[in-house]
């Protein structure tokens, strides 16, 4: 029976269900110091003096340090715009490290931060994209003399085809900024020893924070191990540079011993890279059938305080993606990359793609209400028809791999009665005791599987490729290891599966091994929906090679032709005569035997390293459907039914699946109704712990009725486009087409995100937006 | 300045001097180094520390260690015996990937140790509501509804070792 499709209890859990995990903040290494940060209570402001002087009179301080008492390189980021380890005599956001304390216990260590007293000179403060766009605003880099620190214009506007376009709309959209939220916050233990550095990071891609930071540090690769171990989530938060992993080695190596560092909650809120943050102005051109003539986008990506390059890039994906599941004869886009005194802006699940989504999805749904068409209609007249792949769109990154969006939208009708739903909203309308129901769709498109050559290499990693090792044990067991490092993807399972059907070797044999460069040859990282459709793909290749050779040596054993030889449930067999076989365990016990192996093959071939490559991104795509209540007095909204049918190829572990698309799809629903990062008008975050930032706990959330469609990518054997991202870009259009459906009546074509109660409530007392 | 405590923790007893204002969290992990307690969110709101305090689900992180002097506290790690069989939370949440990446589970397994030692069939909406102190960022909680809803329905678990399938 094959595994790869099959329903699977994943290996992961015995640890977890009985609290044998280890995550970071678990490794307790003798002699360790604890390490806090004092962090700016300014936005903006140049710093006139630090005093320690308190703080170092408290029992248990170790010491604390400047960026003057360090003399730190900057961080790696962009050139000229690099954030400092430790703030250079100014700051630019509320929490930026300005000097680190360590001390014998975490208490003592958080009681020293607060005593350290900074001076600040505070300076005009610019929280927003419109005020740092204003002539006047404040600069947070004076040698740009812009707070647009990158711009990148459009080729053409294609204004003569909006003039001579029969029907045009267009939208300013806020894409509200989001705080990954990970439940376990970033941490790092880094021990620092006379033989190198073991750093123990919550982190998504162990060789990145190698290379990084040995390079950083000015010590050779070999002298430097990162760990990984249980990541308590990431989404994307767990691969960019903060402070702490490069402070902590340094530090651990001036005192002699291991240092530790764990995020509180608030740190979080404020440290994680946030996620979205974009603007867009979106012009669309379409005929009086509802056929699209022209797309124009301008993105807006607010930064944060450092211009990150994954930052920066968000707009390029946004842009990339901006023409969805459509046939769009002219598109038009432009970005601006902007820094404000706020944190820094990366990946956050979906990176770039759901803005993508949401603009295009959006703007879908305005064509139907100018036109007054069914926004069902304008999807399938405008859909790239299925026979229409490879399909080149107006980016050169993106030719799309394959898809059958109508197939999907056709499997999502089946699987919710619309017209049952359809017949209700008008029955609540005319119910003042009933609340406004809403239906909204969203037929999304994303990319994923990075990546093709080139596609990683310009954030920093070294390839796109992902790395496999697969050892086979003396007893014909299997360890796989892989540079994919999961935080919750369940990697060791899908992995096992794939090895499994492609070894002929039994699942429970087989163990998945992640998250340490001793071990791991080299390796990329978990990022970008990318595991299974460049790792799993490794994870074949190198099944299969191993297989043929262990056929050799099996046919050696057995004296038969090889060509003759087939593998299944751990045995190997003569074709035909399945009563000569021998099992795996005596094909890999004389694959170390130099005696008993073909005299070509040296002894300890059934291993073997492959980075994998692969020619092109993966397409994942999809059709949701969103059903919301909405109270009339209040405007509290609810998402009653979430209709999912995905297309992420071919399916590994179904129950893995569905569980990503469950996770990705609530944050989109958390984005669209609950979340939103706010900073008060002098840069002060208002949202930076559980109790202003709002992540849905079970009763937020509905249950889900899933459906599933197939097209496979040809750009792995495989099949697998990747769904770890796939929830998160096709939910919150589809959440906010139903918000908006269920107020037409009173005239409201959109609402920004987060639709909360307030907005909404407004809205219902006579205010249209 | 500390102070003397002695606390039951799965069933032996910890005695220990403590600095008073030490959350029972940073006691259980630091001192009984009990690592599957987890700490989330330090204002309470995500119950990833929750454990049970006299078979009551508490959140350990706002709870102080001097307060469970006397007490009885059950971690994660007292739910099932090292050499198994898991409890039927535990396994429902194995048997409806309730979990992805882990973090919040031990604190899920023990509110709804709780919820089922108070309500022996909890409906849907119970389910949901009695975990609404427990956040998690992986699942959506379709999959942790029917973990518990496994759980009560299967009473007596399944008779499985511990580590088998890992």
């Amino acid at each position: 029976m094959s595994l790869v499709g099959a329903r699977v209890i994943r290996k992961e859990d015995p640890n977890l269900i009985t609290g044998r995990g280890q995550f970071v903040d678990d490794v307790q290494l003798a002699g360790t110091a604890h390490m806090a940060f004092v962090r700016s209570i300014e936005a903006h402001a140049t710093i006139k003096s630090i005093d320690s002087t308190a703080a170092l009179e408290c029992d248990g301080v170790i010491g604390v340090w400047t960026a003057q008492d360090l003399n730190l390189a900057a961080l790696p980021g962009v050139p000229g715009l690099q954030r400092p380890p430790l703030a250079m005599g100014k700051v630019r956001f509320v929490g930026e490290a300005v000097a680190v304390v360590v001390a014998e216990d975490r208490y003592v260590a958080a009681d020293a931060a607060e005593l350290v007293f900074v001076d600040y000179e505070p300076l005009p403060v610019v929280t927003n994209i419109n005020d740092a766009l204003q002539p006047e605003a404040s600069l947070l880099f004076e040698e740009v003399g812009s707070n647009t620190v990158f711009e990148m214009p459009t080729p053409d506007d294609f204004q003569s085809v909006f003039d001579d376009a029969p029907h045009t709309s267009s939208v300013h959209i806020v894409n509200n900024r989001c705080a990954p939220a990970p439940m376990e916050t970033h941490a790092c233990l880094a021990d620092h020893g006379p033989s190198g550095l073991t750093l123990w990071a919550s982190f998504q891609a162990p060789h990145h924070l190698r290379n990084t930071v040995s390079g950083w540090l000015g010590i050779a690769q070999d002298q430097c191990r990162v760990i990984t171990p249980d990541v308590g989530g990431g989404f994307g938060a767990k691969v960019n540079w903060t402070p702490d992993l490069f402070v902590a080695p340094i530090l651990s190596k001036l005192l002699g011993r291991p240092v530790k560092y764990t995020q509180t909650r608030s740190e979080c809120m404020t440290q994680m890279y946030h996620g979205r943050a974009q603007e867009q102005d979106v012009d669309i051109a379409y005929d009086a059938d509802g056929q699209i003539l022209a797309l124009r986008v301008l993105v807006y990506q607010d930064c944060g305080g450092y211009p990150d390059p994954t930052g920066m890039g968000l707009p390029a994906l946004t842009t990339t993606m901006a023409a969805g599941c459509y046939v769009i004869p002219n598109v038009s886009v432009a970005w601006k990359n902007i820094v404000t005194n706020t944190t820094p802006v990366a990946a956050y699940r979906g990176a770039g793609r759901p803005e993508a989504s949401y603009l295009i999805e959006r703007a879908i749904d305005l064509i139907a209400y100018d036109l007054e068409i069914d926004p069902l209609v304008v999807r399938r007249k405008n859909f790239i028809p299925p026979e229409s792949f490879p399909y080149a769109t107006h980016s050169e990154i993106a030719v799309y791999d394959s898809g059958n969006f109508a197939g999907a939208l056709d499997e999502l009708l089946n699987i919710m009665d619309n017209d049952a739903i359809r017949a209700e909203q008008q029955e609540n309308l005319a119910d003042p005791a009933k609340p406004l129901l809403g239906v909204g769709f969203a037929s999304w498109l994303e990319i994923a599987g990075f990546g093709p050559p080139g596609s990683l290499e310009g954030f920093g990693h070294l390839g796109s490729w992902e790395s496999v090792q697969i050892r086979i044990q003396p007893d014909g067991s299997a360890i796989v290891y892989t540079g994919a490092s999961p935080h919750g993807q369940g990697t060791v399972t899908t992995f096992a599966q794939i090895a499994a059907d492609y070894l002929g070797i039994d699942f429970d044999k087989i163990s998945v091994r992640h998250g340490d460069t001793a071990t791991i040859p080299q390796g990329i990282g978990t990022l970008g929906s990318r595991s299974v459709a460049v790792g799993g793909e490794g994870v074949k290749t190198a099944s299969v090679r191993i297989a043929d050779r262990a056929k050799r040596i099996a046919a050696h054993l057995l004296e038969a032709n090889p060509d003759d030889i087939e593998v299944a449930n751990g045995n190997f067999s003569v074709k035909g005569t399945p009563a000569q076989n021998v099992s795996w365990g005596e094909v890999a016990w004389a694959s170390f035997r130099p005696l008993e192996i073909p005299e070509d093959m040296e002894p300890g071939s059934l291993d073997n390293t492959v980075l994998q490559q692969v020619p092109n991104f993966s397409f994942p795509s999809g059709a949701y459907a969103c059903v919301v209540e909405i109270d009339k007095e209040t405007g509290d909204t609810r998402v009653r039914d979430m209709y999912l049918v995905d297309d992420c190829g071919t399916v590994i572990s179904p129950m893995l699946a569905e569980g990503q698309v469950h996770g990705g799809v609530a944050q989109g629903i958390a984005q669209a109704l609950y979340e939103e990062v706010r900073y008060d008008e002098n840069g002060q975050p208002t949202t930076a712990t559980f109790m202003d930032y709002l992540i849905p706990a079970a009763p937020e959330l509905p249950n889900f009725t899933s459906g599933r469609t197939n097209t496979p990518t040809p750009n792995n054997t495989l099949g697998a486009k990747g769904i770890g991202e796939s929830g998160s870009v096709g939910a919150p259009p589809a959440v906010i087409n139903a918000v908006v459906d269920g107020l037409h009546h009173l005239g409201v074509t959109h609402v920004d995100m987060p639709a909360n109660p307030q907005k909404i409530w407004r809205i219902l007392q006579g205010g249209v937006t | 300045m500390t102070f003397p405590i002695s606390v039951n923790v799965n069933g032996q007893t910890m005695e220990q001097e403590i600095d008073p204002r030490t959350l029972l969290v940073h006691f259980i992990r630091d001192d009984c180094r009990l690592t599957g307690t987890h700490v989330g969110c330090d204002t309470s709101n995500c119950g990833a520390c929750t454990v049970l305090l006299d078979g009551e689900a508490v959140k350990s992180c706002t709870v102080l260690a001097v307060q469970a002097s006397g007490h009885d506290i059950t971690t994660v790690e007292g739910l099932a015996p090292p050499d198994g069989p898991f409890t039927p939370i535990q396994e429902g949440f194995r048997q409806e990937h309730g979990l992805q990446c882990g973090y919040c589970t031990p604190g899920m397994l023990m509110a709804g140790t709780a919820l089922l030692n108070e309500i022996e069939n909890p409906t849907e909406e119970q389910i949901r509501s009695h975990l609404e102190g427990n956040l998690c960022r992986c699942t959506g909680y379709e999959m942790i509804v029917r973990s518990v809803q496994w759980a009560a329905e299967h009473p007596d678990g399944i008779p499985v070792e511990i580590g088998e399938g890992s």
